[in-house]
Parts: C-alpha cells; sequence; structure tokens
C-alpha cells in the first residue's frame, strides 16, 4: 500500500486514500477492500459497523499505516480483525 | 493522489454548501466541482499542454486549477503585471495554452502559438454546461507551475506537483474544520503561491472563500464586514494601507474577525504592534514559506504573538521579528556556504525538506542528494527553534572578503526611535570590493539623525566593517506589491550618485 493509494470498501460506501503504508490488507466492514467496488455489496459485520467519516485519520496501534477517509461509509476499518483508530487532529493556525 | 481531491471531497460532504463568493455570486462545492469536471474535459479534449490563467482572483481561479488538475494538465497563472516582452516571452514558453482572461493581449503578444483564448465569462459558462471528464483523474504529475519572478535572469518556471501540494495540505489543514458561518478573505493575486495556497487551504477546511479580485483597502473593509470574513491573509503592505484607512476614519465594525495571517514580505515591527493594539480579539499569524515549498513552512501563532507583544524583556519582544517555528511536516537547516549545518544563533542560508517541497523547476532539480532544497533565503534559528529571516543569501555585502549580512546592520538601525525603516546593500567600494550603504527612512516628527550618530550606533553595536560609507534618506523604501523589499532598486540609488 503506497501513499496515494486509493482503495474502497466491498461493504459500504467507504473510500479511503493511504497516507503512509505498509504491506497489509485493510478491511471495512469485516470484508478487505480492493481497488474497485464489487457490483454486489459483501454483507457488513456488525462488529465492523460503526462507520467512517470523510476527512478524518485513522491509523493502527503501531503507527505504521494511516489512512484518510475520503468517503463516508457504514462499515469501519480493521486490520486483521483489528479495529484502526480516529486520530486526533493537532490544528494549527490558518496560514493561508 | 490528485489535487482534485481537495474539492471532491468538500463537494462529497456537502455539495449545497457555500464555498466562494466573487464579485455577489456564490459558488456551492458542489457546483464548483461541476464545473472544474466540465472544464477539464474540455482542455483534455483540446490538446493543450498547459492552462493558463491571465487575470486576477475570480470563480475562474479555482474552476481552471481544479480542472486542470483533473485533466493532468499543468495550471499556470500569469503575472497580469508583467511588461509585454516579459509576458510575451512567458506565452511562448507555455504554448500551447488554453488561456483564460486577458484575451485581447495574448492575441496581441503571442499570436502564432497556437493558444485557445477564452475570455473569463465564456470560460466559466463552458466549463459549467461542458460534459464532465469520464475516468480516474492522474495518480502524478505537475499540478501547477509558477514563473519566479526572475529579478537577475529569466524567470524560472517552478514545478509543483500534485503530491506536494496535497502533502502541504493534508498535513496543515484539518478537513472540514471550518464553522459554517466562516470566510476567509482573499485578496493575494492568484498568480502568487499564496493564491494557490490560499484556495486549496480553505476548500479543504470548507472554509467559505471571500474573493476580493484586486486589493484596496476601502473595498477589503467593506467585504470583510458585508460578507463577516473570520479568517483573511494579507501582505505587510495591504495591512498598513488598511490601518491608514482605519486611521483615516473608515472604520467598519469587524467583530467576526477571528484571524488575519501574513507573510510574503518582511513586517515592519512598528505596523504588526500597530495592528495588534487595533485588533486586540484577533489572532495573528505569520507565515513563512516560498513557491518551491508549496506556502507555508514555517508559522509564528497567535499565542507567539500576544506574550511578545505583552512582554517587556527585548528578546521576548525580539520573537515578533521571527517567522515562528517550523511545520511539525517540514525539516529546516541552517547551513554555512560549505553547506555544513551551523548551530543555533549562527546566520547561514536556510535549507528545507519535506514532502511538500518540490524545489524543482522545469530545468533541472535544486534539491541536493538528501532531499534539501537551499532557499536563497538568509536567516537563524534562535535556542527554542524560532526561524529569523535575514535577507537574501545574494544580498550578502562581500566587504574586503568579510560576509556582512544586511539584516544585522537593518536591525541595529531600527532599534534606533527616529528610524522607521531601514535597508542596508552592498555599495562598489575602491578599496574593498563592496561596502555597506544605507538607506533609511526617518520616522515623524523626529529629526533626521546625522550621518556620525549612525555610523557610531553600528559602530558601537556591531564592528567597525558594518559601518556605512554612505547613508541615504529616503521618503519610503520600494516595496513591491507583495511587500517585498526591492533591493536592487536601494542599490542603484548609491550607484546613481
Amino acid at each position: 500500500m503506497k501513499p496515494g493509494k486509493k482503495l474502497k470498501s466491498a461493504a459500504c460506501d467507504t473510500e479511503v486514500m493511504v497516507v503512509r503504508g505498509s504491506d497489509v490488507v485493510l478491511e471495512c466492514g469485516g470484508v478487505p477492500m480492493g481497488d474497485e467496488r464489487p457490483p454486489e455489496k459483501a454483507a457488513l459485520n456488525p462488529a465492523f459497523a460503526e462507520g467512517t467519516k470523510i476527512g478524518k485519520r485513522y491509523t493502527d496501534a503501531a503507527g505504521s499505516v494511516e489512512l484518510l477517509c475520503t468517503k463516508a461509509g457504514q462499515g469501519s476499518l480493521s486490520i486483521g480483525g483489528v479495529a484502526l483508530q480516529p486520530k486526533d487532529a493537532k490544528p494549527l493556525p490558518s496560514s493561508d | 493522489m490528485n489535487l482534485s481531491l481537495i474539492l471532491q471531497m468538500a463537494a462529497e460532504a456537502e455539495p449545497g454548501r457555500i464555498g466562494l463568493v466573487c464579485d455577489g455570486r456564490r459558488w456551492s462545492y458542489g457546483a464548483l466541482l461541476r464545473a472544474a469536471q466540465g472544464a477539464a474535459s474540455r482542455f483534455s479534449a483540446s490538446g493543450v499542454g498547459y492552462v493558463a490563467l491571465l487575470d486576477e482572483s475570480s470563480e475562474a481561479a479555482a474552476i481552471a486549477l481544479f480542472g486542470a488538475a483533473l485533466a493532468g494538465v499543468p495550471y499556470v497563472p500569469l503575472n497580469y503585471r508583467l511588461a509585454d516582452a516579459d509576458l510575451a516571452a512567458l506565452l511562448k514558453r507555455v504554448a500551447p495554452a488554453w488561456v483564460i482572461g486577458d484575451v485581447e493581449r495574448v492575441r496581441r503578444l503571442d499570436p502564432d502559438s497556437g493558444h485557445q483564448l477564452w475570455s473569463r465569462g465564456d470560460f466559466v459558462a463552458v466549463a459549467e454546461q461542458a460534459a464532465p471528464i469520464a475516468g480516474e483523474p492522474p495518480e502524478a504529475g505537475v499540478a501547477v507551475q509558477i514563473f519566479t519572478s526572475g529579478t537577475t535572469a529569466a524567470p524560472k518556471a517552478a514545478l509543483l506537483r500534485h503530491a506536494n501540494l496535497l502533502s502541504y495540505i493534508l498535513g496543515t489543514v484539518d478537513f472540514g474544520s471550518a464553522p459554517e458561518d466562516d470566510g476567509a478573505l482573499v485578496c493575494v493575486p492568484p498568480y502568487h503561491i499564496a493564491g494557490i495556497a490560499a484556495l486549496l487551504s480553505s476548500i479543504y477546511a470548507m472554509r467559505r472563500i471571500l474573493l476580493l479580485p484586486a486589493f484596496e483597502p476601502d473595498a477589503w473593509l467593506q467585504l470583510a464586514a458585508g460578507e463577516k470574513a473570520s479568517n483573511a491573509f494579507v501582505v505587510p503592505t495591504m495591512l498598513g494601507r488598511i490601518i491608514q484607512r482605519l486611521d483615516a476614519g473608515n472604520r467598519p465594525e469587524l467583530p467576526a474577525l477571528k484571524a488575519i495571517a501574513y507573510g510574503g514580505g518582511k513586517m515592519p515591527t512598528e505596523l504588526i504592534e500597530r495592528a495588534l493594539t487595533l485588533f486586540p480579539q484577533t489572532d495573528f499569524t505569520n507565515a513563512y514559506g516560498l513557491t518551491e515549498t508549496s506556502s507555508t513552512i514555517a508559522l509564528l501563532g497567535p499565542e507567539d504573538h500576544r506574550s511578545a507583544h505583552q512582554a517587556s524583556d527585548p528578546q521576548a519582544r525580539a520573537r515578533l521579528g521571527s517567522v515562528g517555528r517550523p511545520l511539525p511536516t517540514v525539516e529546516i537547516e541552517i547551513r554555512d556556504e560549505d553547506g555544513r549545518p551551523l548551530p543555533a544563533g549562527e546566520r547561514g542560508e536556510i535549507y528545507v525538506r519535506g514532502e511538500q517541497v518540490s524545489g524543482e523547476y522545469r530545468e533541472r532539480s535544486a534539491l541536493d542528494a538528501q532531499g534539501w532544497f537551499p532557499t536563497r533565503d538568509a536567516g537563524w534559528l534562535d535556542a527554542e527553534g524560532y526561524l529569523f529571516l535575514a535577507g537574501r543569501a545574494d544580498d550578502v555585502i562581500v566587504r574586503g572578503g568579510e560576509n556582512i549580512s544586511p539584516g544585522e546592520i537593518e536591525e541595529v538601525l531600527l532599534s534606533h526611535p527616529a528610524i522607521a525603516d531601514a535597508a542596508a546593500v552592498a555599495v562598489p567600494s575602491l578599496e574593498w570590493g563592496e561596502a555597506v550603504g544605507i538607506a533609511v527612512v526617518v520616522r515623524p516628527p523626529h529629526e533626521v539623525p546625522s550621518e556620525e550618530e549612525l555610523k557610531k550606533l553600528i559602530r558601537d553595536r556591531l564592528r567597525s566593517s558594518r559601518v556605512p560609507d554612505r547613508v541615504a534618506v529616503l521618503e519610503a523604501l520600494p516595496y513591491n506589491e507583495m511587500g517585498k523589499l526591492l533591493r536592487r532598486e536601494v542599490r542603484k540609488l548609491f550607484q546613481a550618485s
């Protein structure tokens, strides 16, 4: 997963862009994400159904993966069944 | 990654929310994206190599910027203030281009280069009507090309890739963080990096853009009050002119104005102190950046401003003259002439590294093997990591083999109560090759200090090599429209006399 790569959920509308990546399989709604959305949506795993929020960053505990949600959906993100956490923004004053 | 992601996300989150106001017309994020997609399909079909803007700021700048990104064609905003011969040379360097704006001028200056010419109104209309571009936008490439001002040689074509600009925005702006009634007053010209960054940052924060096509202080005050602007970016000259109007009695209520950011040139300490007093509730941020770094790389935030303004300790007050600390996403180093890093407190050339740093020109990349960009700006870091600028590295005065930074002399001169503004430049010297010349502006109602008094001040505070051979007293120093001191003009003064 190289920075800039886009992935789509197979189970909901979620789309993400990789900000920092490593070689892992990303899941959304408990189902692996892919380059394209399948013609038929996969079933959403209720354990991974908290939803994603557009503009939020999500990271794993080790901080080796960081994703930007570019489109919101009903599923939530995980790697190997471990949920990713939203990252707190450290706001900078606007300089433009 | 493609720069259009910024507008796509805003339009995805809230398509009906107003994102841009210009000349009374209000554009939603959805309408802007739709126009950018229409523009992209026309750019793509036209076979041009560039999308150029030769116009003041308007919605056309945003539509062209994002449309060009979607089509994978570099967007090149051109400086409409350039003289005919200089503009003609740039038009030839981007041919064939889709040119938006002053079509008559392009027809006159570069009729045979195959440009496709569109007035602002015609372009916006065709963008709104055209079918949206199909398929995914390109993942890499040049998003924006900006010609540097080129004071000594031909302007350089600085390239900003999608990844540079997006890294800057993703690293500094929290998506959709602006409350719905926020509005950012944008009055910098579209051909300046600050003009591009203002569009990108505001759209990603979902802060409504209030475009002022050409800066004029009364129009700025009227728009700020009428649209209840919450944020604004100005160059020091603009802030000075706004304060003059306030002092002259044009004082509209600006209770919504939460934050003013400034940059693009040296801010006189007196001016920022006056602004802090006039706008006690407003957050001030000083931003330092270059075209080649995708805008801001260091900033002095509101808390730094307030504590420096209230401090009595000269060291703490001096921080108002700093450009602040590096962004968390970039590294800054000060190096000597041989490229060796210098410790805090020592002056040298400012080097910067980070994903937002392009350092790339059409002709060559200026990055070193480790990815550091030599800014050609001189400066130093203090013990707490605050960056101070000391002019351009090229402005160094070489007197008998000794390097003298104009900034150190100017600082001492500005500490004199009668001196409102000061510039130190190299003047020809038979004995030393170069010597120091100073131009000063006297602050009324003070008397003009004698040459001897100024020379003694510098001799006492610095050393004898810094003492000026020549002293000129001016009504005002020459600045360009972005507030940059035109040192070459000051140098000319001494050559002429």
